[in-house]
């Protein structure tokens, strides 16, 4: 269902954008692509990005990554990745210690009024101020942007963000899931073509997030390009098309979510064996188990997402060999262990 | 050049002294206007006119630029603070305006708020004292010229100050005295010369001495010097932004 990630067909990607979407949608977003030629740059190329704080700490080391138009990317890393520092960057918050930045082309530094004006931050921290409404808050966002006034338009980003009955309303009186889309409303006031969501579900709960995946589906539809930032890899699954994952200031992946999910949708399970085992019988050989722990262990990875996760006939067929075992463990690899292991294969090749 | 960016800010602030009228209009005009009372009509008719001014109307040159460099101050550099200390500043930074329209757009709106507070004090003494003025046009460029010095000034301890203390420590250990000592109530002449020597280092004298000039055609100096003086000030003033924006000393990291 999705288009590989080979850098010969963009157009690939851009088709697989338009396979994936469901009826009513595509006919906007088809239309949309097709005015224009398949292969297009990136909206957002960084190249050789690094940032040291004044602190001597670098946040990040050295960051090359394309961003195409109209995709969703998810950028997953813990916290102090250095997420924030990277985002802030383009946004022009933070200033780069090396390396550039081109937004539709245009440099950030250099062209700064031309590429602020693309983008729309919505950031981590909620920060309004409460004694002003939320109708004038996004007019003041559209203007400082240098749009002209467009009534219209934000009466249709306050009825997106279902904002509009509270509009006159003073700010300090809204719940604190009306505060962060208030906050997306305030990003999108100016019709940005990029948006920047900086942990958009971070102590929102279950039922607000998934309001807020939904939202992003929409945006999309729009045609607007979503970064987002994640330290959870079902929001990333949930949402983006592509993910790049982030840890200690470096980039160390970004693939298609397809492709990265199956890598992290891997699980393993362990079983401690009654009796050591000095080979693996060759009835299992297709099965890729391993012998851990000097023959004790027999381990077997698998996919959690496949249709058949092939325990059941292991088990019956261990019995059947005579293969006894005291225990038996499963695992899912964390995050964390999924970055030690991309690092370290990184590493090797 | 953002014209939409500057307009935005200048609206946003004064659509801010309208929510805060209370406290950033009435009291000043209040406790201004109290002066008058007790100075002008109280204990005024029993002091001696000074150089043929009768002494309630004497005052009020130096009151009125008292109000109003007290409140360019604290409003510009509240201004700029404020988003500063609860994090609204980001929007700014991101957003595609140059340092100096910002400067425009909180310097504008903090003279403009101070200009309408002027006209409403000269309004009310007014209605307390016997006023004239004899050089109107001097007269507003006096007012214009300190609300826009001392609104910029104020913008920049907004930019400087990381904390409220920063915030309120010029205005209130600098600038009062000053003002004070200017010769707000009196006339340089009633003090001894050694005083009188000392009064000429404060540069807030210059400016209420051109600023009365204006009304009665009396100064204590001349008035090209005081208006070189703030036209000094404000230069100053623009030096220390333009070299803020130079050197990066901003609010970002
Ligand atoms: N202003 C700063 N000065 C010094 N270090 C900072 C500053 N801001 C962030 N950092 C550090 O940079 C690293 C990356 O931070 P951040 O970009 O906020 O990470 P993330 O958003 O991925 O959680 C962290 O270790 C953080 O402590
Ligand atoms: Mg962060």
């Amino acid at each position: 269902m999705f288009a590989p990630p080979q850098p010969h067909a963009k157009a690939a990607a851009a088709l697989g954008l338009i396979a994936r979407c469901k009826p009513p949608m595509c006919s906007v977003l088809t239309a949309r692509r097709l005015q224009r030629p398949f292969v297009t740059d990136p909206i957002i190329s960084i190249q050789g990005l690094t940032k040291t704080y004044a602190s001597g700490f670098q946040a990040l080391k050295g960051i090359d990554l394309d961003i195409r138009e109209g995709e969703i990317f998810a950028l997953l890393g813990p916290n102090g990745a250095g997420k924030t520092t990277l985002i802030s960057i383009i946004c022009g918050i933070v200033t780069a210690s090396a390396g550039r930045v081109l937004v539709g082309g245009y440099d950030i530094v250099r062209d700064y009024r031309k590429t602020r004006a693309m983008i729309g931050l919505v950031p981590q921290e909620l920060a309004t101020d409460s004694f002003e409404t939320p109708l004038a808050t996004c007019r003041y966002s559209r203007g400082l942007f240098g749009r002209k006034p467009n009534p219209a338009h934000i009466e249709k980003t306050l009825k997106q963000l279902s904002l509009w009955d509270k509009r006159n309303g003073m700010i300090m009186a809204l719940s604190g899931g009306m505060k962060r889309r208030l906050m997306i409303a305030k990003a999108l006031s100016h019709e940005p073509r990029v948006l920047f969501l900086d942990e958009p579900t971070a102590g929102v709960d279950v039922e607000l997030r998934k309001d807020m995946w939904a939202l992003v589906e929409e945006l999309r539809r729009d045609g607007v390009t979503i970064i987002l930032t994640t330290h959870y890899i079902e929001e990333a699954e949930a949402m983006a098309d592509r993910v790049g994952v982030i840890n200690h200031g470096d980039l160390i992946l970004v693939e298609e979510k397809a492709a990265l999910m199956q890598k992290m949708g891997q699980k393993r399970m362990v079983l401690d064996l009654t009796e050591p085992l000095a080979a693996i019988p060759n009835r299992f050989t297709a099965l890729g188990l391993e012998l851990a722990n000097e023959g004790r262990q027999l381990v077997y990875t698998y996919d959690t997402q496949a249709e058949r996760t092939g325990i059941t006939s292991l088990l019956s067929d261990l019995r059947d060999e005579g293969i006894r075992f005291r225990d038996l463990t499963t695992k899912q690899s964390s995050l964390e262990e999924i970055f030690v292991s991309l690092v370290h294969a990184g590493d090797v090749s | 050049m953002n014209l939409q960016g500057i307009l935005a800010i200048y609206r946003y602030e004064m659509a801010r002294t309208k929510r805060t009228v209370l406290q950033s209009v009435v009291s000043p005009v209040v406790s201004t206007s109290l002066y008058f009372v007790v100075f002008g009509s109280a204990i005024g008719s029993r002091i001696q006119e000074i150089d043929g001014v009768p002494y309630g109307a004497f005052i009020v040159p130096g009151l009125l630029m008292l109000t109003l460099m007290m409140q360019s101050l604290s409003n510009a550099s509240f201004a700029i603070y404020f988003p500063k200390f609860i994090g609204t500043i980001f929007e700014m930074l991101s957003a595609p305006v140059s340092f100096y329209e910002i400067v425009i757009g909180y310097v504008g709106a903090a003279a403009t708020k101070s200009l309408i507070l002027g006209a409403i004090i000269l309004l009310t003494a007014w209605c307390f004292v016997p006023l004239r003025i004899e050089y109107p046009v001097v007269m507003l460029l006096f007012l214009v010229l300190t609300a826009v010095t001392f609104s910029l000034f104020g913008f920049l301890i907004g930019i400087w100050a990381d904390n409220f203390e920063k915030l309120q420590v010029i205005p209130l250990l600098v600038v009062t005295p000053m003002v004070f000592l200017g010769g707000s109530f009196y006339s340089i002449d009633m003090l001894p010369e050694f005083w009188q020597t000392v009064s000429l280092f404060n540069p807030v004298l210059y400016l209420i001495s051109g600023f009365r000039w204006s009304f009665y055609g009396i100064a204590d100096v001349n008035v090209w010097i005081s208006l070189g003086a703030i036209a000094l000030f404000l230069g100053l003033c623009l030096l220390a932004t333009w070299w803020i924006f130079k050197t990066g000393y901003r609010i970002k990291k």
